[in-house]
């Protein structure tokens, strides 16, 4: 397929995960100022740090009005939930032909109805946005699993749901790992992926920090887990990477990366994990902004030689 | 040549002299009459019989199901990405509920007549860009051809592998005031549109069933297939499978809904200038797994982008080197570069002497009576009575730089004497021509609303084919005569009718009547027969469990 469609499909995964991952954390975090306004500050604070955001720059007081503002309603920035859809939409027009139509209509729905979201949030509370964005998310992904053949295309954009979210969930627990007081349990955290059910049900009501760390992290099973959604990342590049098999290791950059990652996951216990947990997290974050940028420059190169006319 | 020409009189609001007659449902109340020919009426309270099936469509309807029906067809547009971009914004493109008709026998003549025109345009390019013996045999006048805009050298050289050159074909035409279908231009460079047609299809059944359960319409579905397959047939010499590339300037581009449904419908690579390489006189694709060779580029980049070696030199829309590939003859363009010349309005004024000098036959469809402005009696008498007639540039397209003398200022009228003094090549000057209307909804009423009709002809090489009905696009605004989408016009789904329906649908499709009908409806027809499947599994809850449970 065409590398710049592939380019497109990767990055759709990416959008529609990241404004269902983005909405999910900015909702645990609202909800947790609902129940203690004092802590609104430092939980923003927080936030934005977390999200990779620069904190609004005229130094005033920074509260769920600019976290809104910034990382929900921002329509340029593609590290907001309405930046990110937007963003998605794009690509899947530029994508227009490799991308089915149904999962068109999804996108481009979502699209046109932001705004229209927006003003009924502003109504009756920014939980009803976040769960509108969730359904929206869950549909897009939905309807490109079950409308789209499971060839390069499909592969390309499984790749960057995948890989964004493994980044999102490094976050999410970051949000833990940093915030002293102002973080949110881990069983918010759990919650925040959907994952509390199913946590609750494996473990049988033992519930402490550690197990549910052991499972958001860890779990083999549960398809948010980090190690799930590393390993799903691992094994779409290797399938993107048929005959790449040799006798010694593997040659694909992003291949080694994702792999190494996910070992480095696997083979530690989550003791040890605990013992420098953000640290962790920062490793695997960068081994996915550089497996990333590994599957760019094998899959999506740019045109290296360009025609320079007289007039230009 | 030219006629001997009646004052004009004004154009700019439909001169009512008659109203819809009492006793008829209350959406067609007022409906007014002007000089134009309504394709639904033939006059006060007579529907002409083609249009039965719509009026009674329509009948069945109040006013405020008008409105939702119309107003569910717009969103649908919306929600599809049916648009088209104006400066960079996506608007929909405005589709009309009500339908325009066109009977077997009309567009028989129709037909004929587009595939006559595309053969003698497809001859005259070929001679343009050959031995020239149009000119020389005294058809039309060499400097004519030289001085045009889009005559290119480039094109010289360049043999298509299957001698087409219109690989696709816009003519546009008109009913005049008596009904009777003219040409009014021709685009054989990159005709656009299609996708409307076949967008406003699906649109119109949705919106309007009652209708489709009255009338036996032609499909429009086969196009995606036949233009894949005349793209097929102009394939470099010794290649039997080709590759072929839908080339887009991108997604800010006017058409590109249009440049995505085609490549989707076609099962072809949409492609931009930056995904393509050219080197050793191939011309390849990026993609993921390496480069990939192109054979058949189906172009919808103007030939002054296409190329940055030998056109517009920094234009990133095109690819370097695909102009010294075609040449080689190791890719075809499609449709070819240098076609602009027969898009020539100046050179429109000769197609019917072509038509004869090519084909040895008659025009079917006449043009509309045009000045020649390069001969001098013609510019003296045009330049006297510029607020009686239209003037258009002889390159532009879209409705772009058009004057219609009844409508314009004085100061407007001065300017353009002006620029037709300094430049009389560059312009031609037409009767105005009452373009025939078709009722519209406009609001909760209906009204009449100026149409033209866009045809598409697709030719393989072997034979012109032309899409059962066309583009039919509608001024909007009362009284505009202006139907460029660009310009305020919308569009309408055009029916062109089939034989009466007969039963059963099989036997008709046997005698081979109905070629025209796709493959599947066939198939499908077959398979309605008896056939007995089990029915779902309901699964183990059975309904006494329900009850007990209850209990």
């Amino acid at each position: 397929m065409l590398s710049r469609i592939a380019e497109s499909l990767f990055w759709i995964g990416r959008y529609i995960e990241r404004a269902d991952d983005t909405a999910r954390i900015l909702d645990i975090y609202l909800q947790q100022i609902l129940e203690d306004a004092s802590v609104e500050e430092e939980a923003c604070r927080t936030l934005f740090d977390v999200m990779g955001r620069a904190m609004p720059s005229d130094g005033g007081r920074v509260g769920v009005r600019e976290v809104l503002q910034q990382l929900a309603y921002d329509r340029q920035a593609p590290s907001s939930i309405t930046g990110a859809l937007s963003a998605a939409r794009v690509n899947a027009r530029s994508a227009r032909d490799s991308v089915s139509s149904e999962m068109w209509e999804a996108l481009n729905l979502t699209f046109l109805d932001l705004s229209e979201q927006r003003r009924r949030a502003e109504r009756v509370g920014a939980h009803r946005f976040f769960q509108w964005v969730r359904e929206r998310t869950s549909l897009a992904n939905g309807v490109a699993d079950s409308t789209m053949s499971r060839d390069e295309s499909w592969l390309f954009l499984d790749l960057g749901r995948s890989i964004e979210r493994v980044d999102m969930t490094a976050r999410l627990i970051t949000t833990r790992a940093a915030g002293a007081t102002s973080g949110p349990a881990w069983t918010t955290l759990l919650r925040a992926c959907g994952a509390n059910e199913a946590y609750l049900r494996t473990y049988r009501g033992r519930v402490s920090d550690r197990t549910a760390a052991e499972f958001l992290l860890l779990d083999r099973l549960f398809p948010r887990s980090m190690f799930f959604a590393l390993s799903r990342a691992e094994d779409r590049v290797g399938m993107l990477d048929r005959g790449g098999e040799g006798r010694v290791g593997t040659e694909d950059a992003a291949r080694r990366l994702l792999g190494r990652a996910r070992t480095g996951l696997e083979f530690r216990g989550v003791d040890e994990m605990l013992s420098d947990l953000p640290g962790y997290l920062e490793s695997i974050q960068s081994a996915c902004a550089d497996a990333t940028s590994a599957i760019g420059t094998r899959y999506f190169p740019h045109a290296v030689i360009q025609w320079v006319g007289k007039g230009a | 040549m030219p006629p001997s020409i009646e004052p004009t009189a004004a154009v700019n609001a439909l001169e009512t002299s008659a109203t819809y007659g009492a006793g008829v449902a209350d959406l067609f109340s007022d409906y007014p009459f002007g000089r134009a020919w309504d394709e639904m009426f033939s006059s006060s309270g007579v529907t002409r019989p083609a249009y039965d099936a719509v009026v009674a469509a329509v009948q069945s309807l109040d006013a405020d199901e008008l409105r939702a029906r119309a107003e569910g067809l717009a969103r649908s547009f919306l929600d599809r990405g049916v648009t088209f971009d104006v400066g960079g914004v996506e608007s929909p493109f405005p589709t009309d509920l009500i339908p325009r008709i066109i009977e077997a026998a009309e567009w028989e003549v129709v037909a004929r007549g587009v595939a006559q025109r595309v053969r003698a345009l497809e001859a005259f390019l070929t001679d343009v860009y050959g031995d020239r013996r149009v000119v020389e045999d005294g058809v039309v006048p060499h400097r004519v051809l030289i001085t045009s805009k889009y005559f290119e050298r480039h094109a010289y050289g360049i043999e298509p592998p299957n001698g087409v050159r219109i690989h696709v074909a816009g003519i546009d035409l008109i009913r005049d005031e008596q009904g009777k279908f003219r040409v009014l231009e021709d685009n054989v460079r990159i005709p656009s549109g299609v996708s409307y047609v076949l967008e406003n299809r699906r649109a119109t059944m949705q919106a309007l069933p009652e209708l489709f359960s009255g009338v036996r319409a032609r499909t429009v579905s086969d196009y995606p297939a036949k233009l894949l397959q005349a793209l097929r047939k102009a394939a470099p010499r010794g290649v039997t499978d080709p590759t072929i590339v839908l080339l887009t300037p991108g997604s800010y581009n006017a058409a590109y809904f249009e440049h995505t449904l085609l490549a989707r419908t076609m099962g072809v690579e949409l492609v931009e200038g930056r995904d393509l390489v050219c080197s050793n006189n191939t011309v390849r694709m990026r993609t993921t797994s390496g480069e990939r060779r192109v054979d058949v580029i189906y172009r919808r980049v103007d030939d002054a982008f296409l190329d940055p070696v030998h056109f517009i030199p920094n234009s990133v829309l095109g690819c370097p080197g695909l102009l010294t590939a075609a040449r080689a003859g190791n890719v075809t363009i499609a449709n070819a570069v240098g076609n602009g010349v027969a898009d020539d309005k100046l050179l429109y004024t000769y197609v019917p002497d072509f038509v004869r000098y090519y084909l040895n036959e008659e025009p079917l469809i006449d043009n509309v009576d045009t000045f020649r402005l390069e001969e001098a009696e013609h510019l003296a008498e045009v330049i006297d009575r510029l607020d009686e007639l239209v003037l258009k540039p002889v390159d532009g397209s879209g409705g772009k730089g058009i004057v219609i003398g009844p409508q314009a200022g004085r100061d407007e009228l001065d300017e353009l004497r002006v620029k037709i003094l300094a430049d009389p090549r560059g312009w031609i000057a037409q009767q105005v021509v009452h373009l025939s209307t078709v009722p519209t909804v406009i609001g909760d009423k209906i009204a009449p609303r100026h149409v033209d009709l866009r045809p598409f002809a697709v030719n393989d090489g072997d034979d012109v084919w032309v899409l059962p009905g066309g583009l039919t696009r509608v001024a909007l605004p009362e009284g505009s005569l202006v139907v460029n989408s660009s310009q305020g016009g919308g569009s309408k789904d055009t029916l062109v009718l089939d034989a009466p329906r007969s039963y059963p649908a099989f036997a008709a499709s046997a005698d081979g009547a109905d070629l025209d009908r796709p493959v599947e409806d066939v198939a499908d027809t077959r398979m309605a027969a008896q056939v007995t499947m089990r029915s779902p599994d309901p699964g183990p809850m059975a309904m006494q469990d329900q009850q007990q449970q209850q209990q």
